[in-house]
């Protein structure tokens, strides 16, 4: 008999890293599966992001006054001696448009919409990456992978922490995937831009999907076939978009829905990462939005892995 | 010979009330094949899920090398490799990064990894397809580079789910050579289930019967092939007499049946037996025109015990379809 029949040394770090290795290599051979994801937020970035050209509504062109407007008799009493009163409609035009320069800033906190909705769209693409990626349990799990794991000596949280990692590196990956788009798109970055702001876009994506990828594990893993968290997948991402300032910002809601969007995560990702592009950066905003990432990364870290931990040692 | 594994009352129930294995007791000795034999939904799964650590037993333990496979399962997994039923290996890497997949999560140190890969490729001859995608293995070799991988933690144990189910005849006889093989180079015990009773003859040393999660028999292929009463001896005489008589008067006879003068003799070792018949009836002055010594197989003795047909699934496809269902559900499958 060999004496060196048994020299395994399991250790969480390589497993982790051989786990996580193996799904990102399957995915990067799936480069149509690729395309598709970032296709989705790229449609919607650029038709509706384009074509909701909510600052062309009050650009001066569009108001298009006379130039010259005169003032019936009957609208205004005249002074004695004067008989009409011609106002320049160029002067208004200017201003009306003024006025929706600052409407917009007010309300979106930039003065083109597309700068605004783009990163609304970063954010829908950590939150269906980190879903969609957590499936893959379910596969390992009806080919028999996932057994195969168990029964070797690496440990129970090697497995789950590697699916986590796994969804979290992706969501991090497609993200910079869109912001590049973007970009090419005609973002326009705030001045106070700077490399240093990169690093803290990718650590509120880091937190957002770490809790969302922990309770889609939790979810998925007890799933017998792919479409039981598909479909809660597709139940959740609608709501979860439209009740968040992806689109719109909370203030413009109405008052049953604002309480809603301001506890939606995505709120605060979405605000996060507009704080450190496109908006003049508000540092209390900030600290808001990763406490409240960091909280919810925690706890739904923790239910998730310990439904998954759960299960596994069954 | 030392028991590597041995399961006491070994028990699982799913859901509360799905008996898959039921109080169970057997042991495994050191350098044996050990076969479960039975139909699917018997629990064979089951039970090598218990063994291997996936699944907690609901009653009941058992130890393997001396581990108990529920408080020093980690242990267990270090010393055990494990083939399952399906497939398991990444489609979307080479042959050899899956067995490096395999080395990494044993913990087996890289070095030492890499030459027992090329080793192990080598062995079931993948080492010309190391480097293609799994994708493109056929069946017989998919499962070839499943028996490497369960092997790169250099076991004492290995435990084979199934090992050439679904695969054509020629290639389930090449894996079983590749099984031989390998247990001879590293010197391994084997648990194994199967539901095809070929297999357990060509492969066990011993076995056992499971029927709905009880074991109904066990020992090794000829034992209890034996235990039917033996061969079935045929001798034609030319002479029309009856030498009944004489022929169950032999010790180690236990049954005579005559049709014209044809006997069909039920005896044990059957081989040792029929000289002694041919003697006894020479001497006797009659003329023996024919014989044939053949063997029960263990579609007989599996006949005999669970009273039906491992094959016969005509009556019951539906109802093990059903089982079978039923238990991959409660697996959560």
């Amino acid at each position: 008999m060999s004496p060196k029949t048994n020299e395994c040394h399991p250790s969480f770090i390589r497993g982790l890293w051989a786990l996580t290795y193996r799904e990102l290599k399957k995915w990067l051979n799936d480069p149509i599966m690729l395309i598709m994801f970032i296709l989705q937020p790229l449609i919607w970035m650029g038709l509706l992001g384009k074509s909701l050209n909510i600052q062309g509504l009050f650009s001066a062109g569009n108001i298009n006054l006379p130039p010259q407007i005169p003032i019936p008799g009957s609208a205004i009493i005249y002074p004695p001696g004067v008989s009409q009163v011609i106002l320049n409609g160029t002067w208004f035009s200017q201003l009306f448009a003024n006025m929706g320069i600052n409407i917009m800033q007010r309300t979106f906190g930039v003065t083109d919409y597309f700068s605004y909705m783009a990163i609304g769209m970063v954010s829908m693409i950590v939150v269906t990456a980190t879903m969609f990626s957590g499936m893959s349990i379910v596969w390992d799990r009806r080919l028999g992978f996932l057994d195969k794991v168990i029964s070797t000596p690496v440990s129970r949280a090697t497995i789950i922490f590697s699916k986590i990692l796994n969804s979290t590196l992706r969501a991090m990956f497609q993200a910079s995937v869109i912001l590049a788009l973007a970009y090419i798109l005609g973002l326009q970055l705030s001045s106070n831009f700077t490399i240093i702001n990169i690093i803290g876009i990718y650590a509120a994506i880091f937190l957002l999907s770490t809790g969302l990828s922990s309770i889609f594990l939790a979810v998925s893993i007890r799933a017998t076939r792919m479409e039981r968290p598909m479909q809660i997948v597709n139940l959740i991402i609608m709501p979860l978009m439209f009740s968040s300032n992806i689109f719109f910002p909370i203030s413009m809601m109405p008052e049953w829905l604002q309480p809603i969007a301001s506890a939606n995560p995505l709120t605060y990702l979405t605000d996060a990462i507009r704080q450190l592009t496109i908006l003049p950066l508000d540092i209390s905003a900030l600290i808001i939005d990763f406490i409240y990432l960091s909280v919810f990364a925690i706890i739904l870290a923790i239910i998730g892995i310990v439904l998954s931990w759960k299960y596994l040692v069954k | 010979m030392e028991e590597v594994i041995r399961a006491e009352n070994l028990t699982k129930v799913f859901n509360k009330n799905i008996i898959a294995v039921d109080h169970i007791n057997f042991s495994v000795y050191e350098g044996e094949i050990f076969g479960f034999l039975g139909p699917n939904g018997a629990g064979k799964t089951t039970t090598i899920n218990m063994l291997t650590t996936v699944l907690k037993p609901t009653e009941g333990t058992a130890s393997i090398l001396g581990f108990d496979i529920v408080k020093q399962a980690n242990e267990v997994r270090k010393v055990i490799g494990v083939v399952p039923q399906e497939y398991t290996a990444d489609e979307d890497l080479t042959g050899y990064e899956n067995i490096m997949l395999c080395a990494d999560l044993y913990g087996v140190p890289r070095d030492i990894a890499r030459k027992r890969a090329l080793e192990l490729l080598e062995l079931v001859n993948l080492i010309e397809f190391k480097d293609k995608r799994v994708e493109t293995y056929s069946g017989g070799m998919r499962r070839r580079l499943e028996l490497a991988c369960g092997l790169i933690n250099r076991p004492k144990i290995l435990f084979l789910d199934e090992p050439t189910l679904g695969l054509d005849v020629q290639t389930r006889a090449a894996i079983w050579d590749y099984i031989r093989h390998l247990k001879e180079e590293y010197d391994m015990t084997i648990f194994m289930t199967t539901h095809y009773l070929e297999e357990a003859d060509a492969l066990c040393n011993r076995i056992a019967i499971i029927d709905h999660g009880k074991i109904i028999a066990n020992g090794s292929p000829n034992e209890l092939k034996d235990s039917l009463g033996g061969d079935i001896i045929t001798i034609t005489i030319k002479e029309n007499a009856d030498v009944t008589d004489i022929i169950s008067s032999i010790e180690k006879v236990k049954e005579v049946k005559k049709e014209n003068n044809t006997y069909r003799i039920k005896a044990e070792s059957g081989e040792v037996t029929a000289p002694i018949i041919i003697e006894a009836l020479r001497q006797k002055g009659y003329t023996i025109l024919r014989l044939s010594v053949s063997e029960p197989t263990l579609n007989e003795v599996y006949l005999e015990y669970t009273g039906r047909a491992i094959r016969d699934t005509e009556e019951s496809k539906e109802s093990i379809i059903t089982q079978r269902i039923i238990l991959r559900r409660a697996r959560g499958r």
